[in-house]
C-alpha cells in the first residue's frame, strides 16, 4: 500500500501531480475517478428523468379512460422512458462503474486513453439533452416505441431525427468507452494480474465491451437507414418503395439482443464481487463463471429473432430461435448455482450491498424463468407484446441491472467518498425498493396472460384492478429512489457519515481495498507488486 | 404541450383522488367478465376455444410448474444457507471454491431440462404453422386505425368490410373512461362490424397492412400475427365453440393503437350461410355504377356519409383538423380549381402516410367525399367530382 502512495507525495508536483480545481477539474477531466463520478451522476439524473416519465405513464394507467395525457403523448412517454432508461441510465451507469473500478481492480494508473475517456463522457451531455428535449419539438418526442420500428418511424415528426442523432452520439460514446476498457484491461494490468486472476467485474466488462463494439454499429446502421428513408428517398424499410419493415426488426434485434446482455453482464460482475465478500468465502467456480459469461455473450448473437416470433417466420426459423434462446438458460443457471454455492457454508452477513446482491439473484431469476417461458414460441404467441413481456424485462432490467448498480454503489461508495453510507437507511432503501418493485411488476404478469397489450393508453375495464396495484407500486418505487438520493447518496457525497476504513468489508478482497479510502486522486502510478493470487499489494 | 398536461393534470387530479378513495376501480365501476374477452382480475390465459390455444395453455402450465419447482428447490437451498451459514449464528466459512464434478453436473442437468421443455413445444409450433387446407380464407388488413376484413376464399367469397371501434367508446375514453356505476363489460372492445366465421371450420387469416405494422390477436384462439405493410403473413384457427371472441391490436401503430379492437363472431354453419346471403344482398344494394353521373346535391349527400365514416376522426366534423392534422376548411388543395390534386392525395396519401391513402374506397365514394369537402363549411367552389374522374385518375 505504501508503494502506491509514496510516489504521489513528492515526485510529480511540478507536472501532472495535483488535482485541477474548479470547473476545469470536470470539464477537462482525464482522471478515471472523476469521469466515473460524472458518468454515475449522469446516469442517476437520467434515471430520475426516465422515472418521471414512468410516473406519468402509471398515473395515466391508474384508471381506465384518459385522464392526464392524450394517446400521442402517451406513446411519446413510453418511447422516451425506454430510450432514456436503456441508453441514458443503465448503460452509462455501468460505464461509470467501469471507469471507477476497472483501473483500481487491475492495478492500473488510469484508463488507457484518458482524453478519449473525457470525450466519451462529454458526448453524453448533448445526447441526453437532445433525448429529454425532444418533448419540446414540434409534434413532440418520438412515439414509435424504443424499438423504433419502421414504417411507424417514417410518420414521426422532426424529433425523430433528433432522437436518431442522439442515439448516434450515444453509440459513438459507447464504442469509445468500450475501446478504452478493452485496451485498459488487456494492456494495463499490474504484473502478476493474469486474465484468469482478474476480478469478475473486470472480466464481465471486458466481454461486455466486445459486445458493445460488435453491435453498436449495427444499431447505428439501422437508425441511419431509417434516417435516409425519412429524408433522402431511400426505401430500406419503407414498403411503399419496396422496402422491408421486417428487415428493420432483424437488424434492430441483432443489436437489441446482445444489448440486453450488455446491460446485465456487468451486473453479474458486480454481484460476483459482492457475494464472496459477504460470504467470506472465495467465489465458487471462478473459471466456469468466466466461461459461462463468454457463452452467454456468444449465444446472444444467435437468438435475436425470438423478439419476432409473431412477425410470421417459417417453422424452421421459429424452432431454431426457440432452441438457441432456451440454451441461454444453461450458462445463466450455472451462474446462479455458482453464486449459491459461494454462499453455501459461508459465514454470511447482510449489509446493504449483500441484501441487494441476494435480492438481485432472487428477483432476477424470476425474470429469467419468465424469459424461459417466453422463449417457448407457442406460449410467446400468446404473450408477445402484452404486459407479460413488460413484466419480464423489468424483472431483469430493474431487479437485475438496477439492483446490481445499487449493490455496487453500497459496496464501493466507502472507497469513492471515504465515508460509510447509513446502514439503516440502506436497508430501508432495499426493502422499500424490493417490495414496491414486486407490487408494481408482479401483477403485470397477470395482465399479460389475460391479454392486455403493452403501449396502451387506455384499456378494458377488466384490467383495472391490477393496473391500480401496479400504479401504486410504481409511485412507491419512484419515491424510494428519491429517498435514496436525498438520504443516502447526498450525505455520502457531502462526506457526512462515519469515516470509512481502507477496507470496510471483512471478507472483501481485491486491489481496490489495498488503497486508502477515499481513493487518492492518483493510484497505482507505478505498477504494484502483487501476491500470487493477485489480490494484495506486497511491500 | 407541457401546459396542456398541466391543466389536464389538475383538472383530473381531483376526480382521480375520488376514485383512489374508492380503492379498487372495478369495485366502483361494477364491471363483469366479458365472455370470449378478458375477465375481471383474470390470472391466466383465456379459456381455450381452439386446439392450439389448449396446447398453449397446457404448455404454459407445464412450464409454470416446472419453473416453480426448480425455483423453490434452488432458492430453498439458498435460503437454507442464508439461515444456517450466517456469521451471526457463529458459522465459520468453509474453504472450497471449485468442484469439476458438481460444475459439470449442474451444466448438464439444466441442458437436459431445457431439451425436455423444447420437445412438446416443437410439436405445437409445427401444428400452428400449418395453414394448408383452409375452409375459409379471410384477409385482415390493419389500417390506422381499424381493421379491414376481406373474405377471399370459401363460402362468403367477395364479402368485405371494415371493422372499427364503436365511436362512443372512443369519445368516452377521451372523457376519462366509463363513469362510476356504469356497467361496460365491452369497453374499448365493441366494434361496428365483427368478423363472422363458421364454427368447427379451419379459418386461415392472411394479414397485411396499409400503413404501419399492426398486430392481429385473438387470445381465445391462441393466434397473434403481425400485419405488415407490403407483405402478407398468415395464421389459422378452428374455433370449437359458438360465441363472441375479442382481441386487440398488439403492435404499436400510432396514437390510436389502443382503439382498434378485434371481434370475431363464431356462428353455426346455418347462421353463417344466412349471414353470407344477407351480406351479399347488402353488397349488391351498395354497389354503385362508377359511370353514373351524379347531381351535386345527390353526391354531396353521399359524400357527407363517407366523410363521417372515414375522415371526421382526424379532420373533425367541422373540417378544421386538430393538432398536426390539416384543416380542410379553407385549404388551398380543396379550393384548387384542379380537382385532380385532391384526387391524387386521396388515392396515394401524403406526408409518408400521416394522411393515409384511401384507394380502398370506391370511385363513387372518393368522388363524393371530395365534392362534399369542396362544397361544405366555408368552401363554396361549386365543383363536382364525378366517379369517372377518379376512375381516370387511378390509371
Amino acid at each position: 500500500m505504501s508503494a502506491v502512495l509514496d510516489h504521489h507525495d513528492h515526485a510529480h508536483d511540478d507536472h501532472h501531480g495535483h488535482a485541477p480545481t474548479g470547473w476545469r477539474r470536470w470539464v477537462y477531466a482525464t482522471n478515471h475517478k472523476d469521469i466515473g463520478t460524472m458518468y454515475l451522476l449522469f446516469s442517476f439524473t437520467m434515471l430520475i428523468v426516465g422515472g418521471a416519465l414512468a410516473m406519468l405513464i402509471r398515473a395515466e394507467l391508474f384508471q381506465p379512460g384518459l385522464q392526464f395525457v392524450n394517446p400521442e403523448l402517451f406513446n411519446q412517454l413510453t418511447t422516451m422512458h425506454g430510450l432514456i432508461m436503456v441508453f441514458g441510465a443503465i448503460m452509462p451507469g455501468f460505464v461509470g462503474f467501469a471507469n471507477w473500478m476497472v483501473p483500481l481492480q487491475i492495478g492500473a494508473a488510469d484508463m488507457a486513453f484518458a482524453r478519449m475517456n473525457n470525450f466519451s463522457f462529454w458526448l453524453l451531455i448533448p445526447a441526453g439533452l437532445m433525448l429529454a428535449g425532444s418533448f419540446f419539438m414540434p409534434g413532440g418526442a418520438p412515439a414509435a416505441g424504443w424499438t423504433l420500428y419502421a414504417p411507424l418511424t417514417l410518420q414521426m415528426g422532426p424529433s425523430m431525427d433528433m432522437g436518431i442523432f442522439a442515439l448516434h452520439i450515444l453509440g459513438a460514446s459507447s464504442i469509445m468507452g468500450s475501446i478504452n476498457i478493452i485496451v485498459t484491461i488487456l494492456n494495463m494490468r499490474a504484473p502478476g494480474m493474469t486474465l484468469m486472476k482478474m476480478p469478475m467485474f473486470a472480466w464481465t466488462w471486458l466481454i461486455t465491451a466486445y459486445l458493445l463494439i460488435a453491435v453498436m454499429p449495427v444499431l447505428a446502421g439501422a437508425i441511419t437507414m431509417t434516417l435516409t428513408d425519412r429524408h433522402f428517398g431511400t426505401s430500406f424499410f419503407n414498403p411503399a418503395g419496396g422496402g422491408d419493415p421486417v428487415m428493420y426488426q432483424h437488424i434492430f434485434w441483432f443489436f437489441g439482443h446482445p444489448e440486453v446482455y450488455i446491460m446485465i453482464l456487468p451486473a453479474f460482475g458486480i454481484v460476483s464481487q459482492i457475494v464472496p465478500a459477504f460470504s467470506r468465502k472465495k467465489l465458487f467456480g471462478y473459471a466456469s463463471m468466466v466461461y459461462a459469461t463468454s457463452s452467454i455473450a456468444i449465444l446472444s448473437f444467435i437468438v435475436w429473432a425470438h423478439h419476432m416470433f409473431t412477425t410470421g417466420m417459417p417453422v424452421t426459423g421459429q424452432l431454431f430461435f426457440m432452441y438457441a434462446t432456451m440454451l441461454i438458460a444453461v450458462p445463466t443457471a450455472v451462474k446462479i448455482f455458482n453464486w449459491i454455492a459461494t454462499m453455501w457454508q459461508g459465514s454470511m452477513t447482510f449489509e446493504t450491498p449483500m441484501l441487494f446482491a441476494v435480492g438481485f439473484i432472487f428477483v432476477f431469476t424470476m425474470g429469467g424463468f419468465t424469459g424461459l417461458i417466453l422463449a417457448m414460441a407457442p406460449i410467446d404467441i400468446q404473450l408477445q407484446d402484452t404486459y407479460y413481456v413488460v413484466a419480464h424485462f423489468h424483472y431483469v432490467l430493474v431487479a437485475g441491472s438496477l439492483y446490481a448498480m445499487f449493490a455496487g454503489y453500497y459496496y464501493w461508495v466507502p472507497k469513492w467518498t471515504g465515508v460509510m453510507y447509513n446502514e439503516t437507511r440502506g436497508k430501508i432503501h432495499f426493502w422499500w425498493s424490493l417490495i414496491a418493485f414486486n407490487v408494481t411488476f408482479f401483477p403485470m404478469h397477470f395482465l399479460g396472460l389475460a391479454g392486455m397489450p403493452r403501449r396502451y393508453a387506455d384499456y378494458p375495464m377488466q384490467f383495472a384492478d391490477f393496473n391500480v396495484v401496479a400504479s401504486l407500486g410504481g409511485f412507491a418505487f419512484g419515491l424510494a429512489q428519491v429517498y435514496f438520493f436525498f438520504f443516502i447518496v447526498l450525505p455520502t457525497m457531502m462526506g457526512k457519515g462515519e469515516k470509512a476504513p481502507q477496507n470496510p468489508w471483512e471478507g472483501a478482497e481485491g486491489l481496490e481495498w489495498e488503497i486508502p479510502s477515499p481513493a487518492p486522486f492518483h493510484t497505482f502510478e507505478t505498477p504494484p507488486k502483487l501476491n500470487a493470487a493477485a489480490t494484495k499489494v506486497l511491500g | 404541450m407541457m401546459k396542456r398536461i398541466r391543466t389536464k393534470f389538475f383538472a383530473s387530479l381531483s376526480s382521480t383522488l375520488v376514485w383512489a378513495g374508492s380503492a379498487l376501480s372495478t369495485a366502483a365501476h361494477a364491471v363483469g367478465d366479458l365472455p370470449g374477452g378478458p375477465a375481471v382480475r383474470q390470472l391466466n390465459l383465456h379459456p381455450a376455444v381452439t386446439k392450439i390455444a389448449a396446447e398453449q395453455a397446457w404448455l404454459h402450465w407445464f412450464m409454470l410448474i416446472l419453473c416453480t419447482v426448480i425455483f423453490l428447490a434452488v432458492f430453498g437451498v439458498m435460503f437454507y444457507s442464508i439461515w444456517k451459514h450466517r456469521k451471526s449464528v457463529g458459522h465459520k466459512a468453509a474453504n472450497f471454491h471449485e468442484s469439476a464434478t458438481v460444475e459439470i453436473v449442474w451444466t448438464i442437468v439444466p441442458f437436459i431440462i431445457v431439451i425436455l421443455m423444447a420437445l412438446p413445444a416443437t410439436k405445437v409450433i409445427v401444428a400452428m404453422k400449418d395453414t394448408t387446407n383452409a375452409d375459409l380464407t379471410i384477409k385482415a388488413t390493419g389500417m390506422q386505425w381499424k381493421w379491414g376484413y376481406d373474405y377471399i376464399k370459401g363460402e362468403g367469397e367477395g364479402i368485405g368490410f371494415t371493422s372499427a371501434l364503436d365511436a362512443s367508446h372512443r369519445e368516452l375514453s377521451n372523457n376519462g373512461g366509463p363513469k362510476a356505476g356504469v356497467v361496460m363489460d365491452d369497453y374499448l372492445l365493441k366494434v361496428d362490424n365483427p368478423m363472422v366465421v363458421p364454427v368447427d371450420k379451419k379459418i386461415r387469416i392472411i394479414t397485411t397492412a396499409n400503413d404501419v405494422i399492426h398486430g392481429f390477436m385473438v387470445p381465445s384462439f391462441g393466434i397473434k400475427q403481425d400485419a405488415i405493410p407490403g407483405f402478407v403473413r398468415d395464421t389459422w384457427f378452428r374455433a370449437e365453440k359458438i360465441g363472441d371472441y375479442h382481441g386487440q391490436c398488439v403492435e404499436l401503430c400510432g396514437k390510436e393503437h389502443a382503439y382498434m379492437p378485434i371481434h370475431v363472431k363464431v356462428v353455426s354453419a346455418e347462421d353463417y350461410s344466412a349471414w353470407v346471403s344477407a351480406e351479399k344482398k347488402k353488397l349488391a344494394a351498395k354497389a354503385d355504377d362508377p359511370t353514373k353521373v351524379w347531381t351535386v346535391e345527390e353526391i354531396t349527400l353521399r359524400g357527407e356519409k363517407v366523410y363521417a365514416a372515414n375522415c371526421a376522426a382526424c379532420h373533425q366534423a367541422n373540417g378544421k383538423g386538430v393538432g398536426p392534422v390539416k384543416a380542410l376548411d379553407g385549404a388551398t388543395v380543396v379550393l384548387d380549381a384542379d380537382k385532380n390534386k385532391q384526387i391524387t392525395i386521396l388515392l396515394n396519401g401524403q406526408n409518408n402516410g400521416s394522411m393515409p391513402a384511401w384507394k380502398q374506397l370506391s370511385d363513387t365514394e372518393i368522388a363524393a367525399v371530395i365534392t362534399f369537402t369542396k362544397n361544405n363549411w366555408s368552401n363554396k367552389t361549386g365543383q363536382v367530382v364525378q366517379p369517372a374522374d377518379v376512375t381516370a385518375a387511378r390509371k
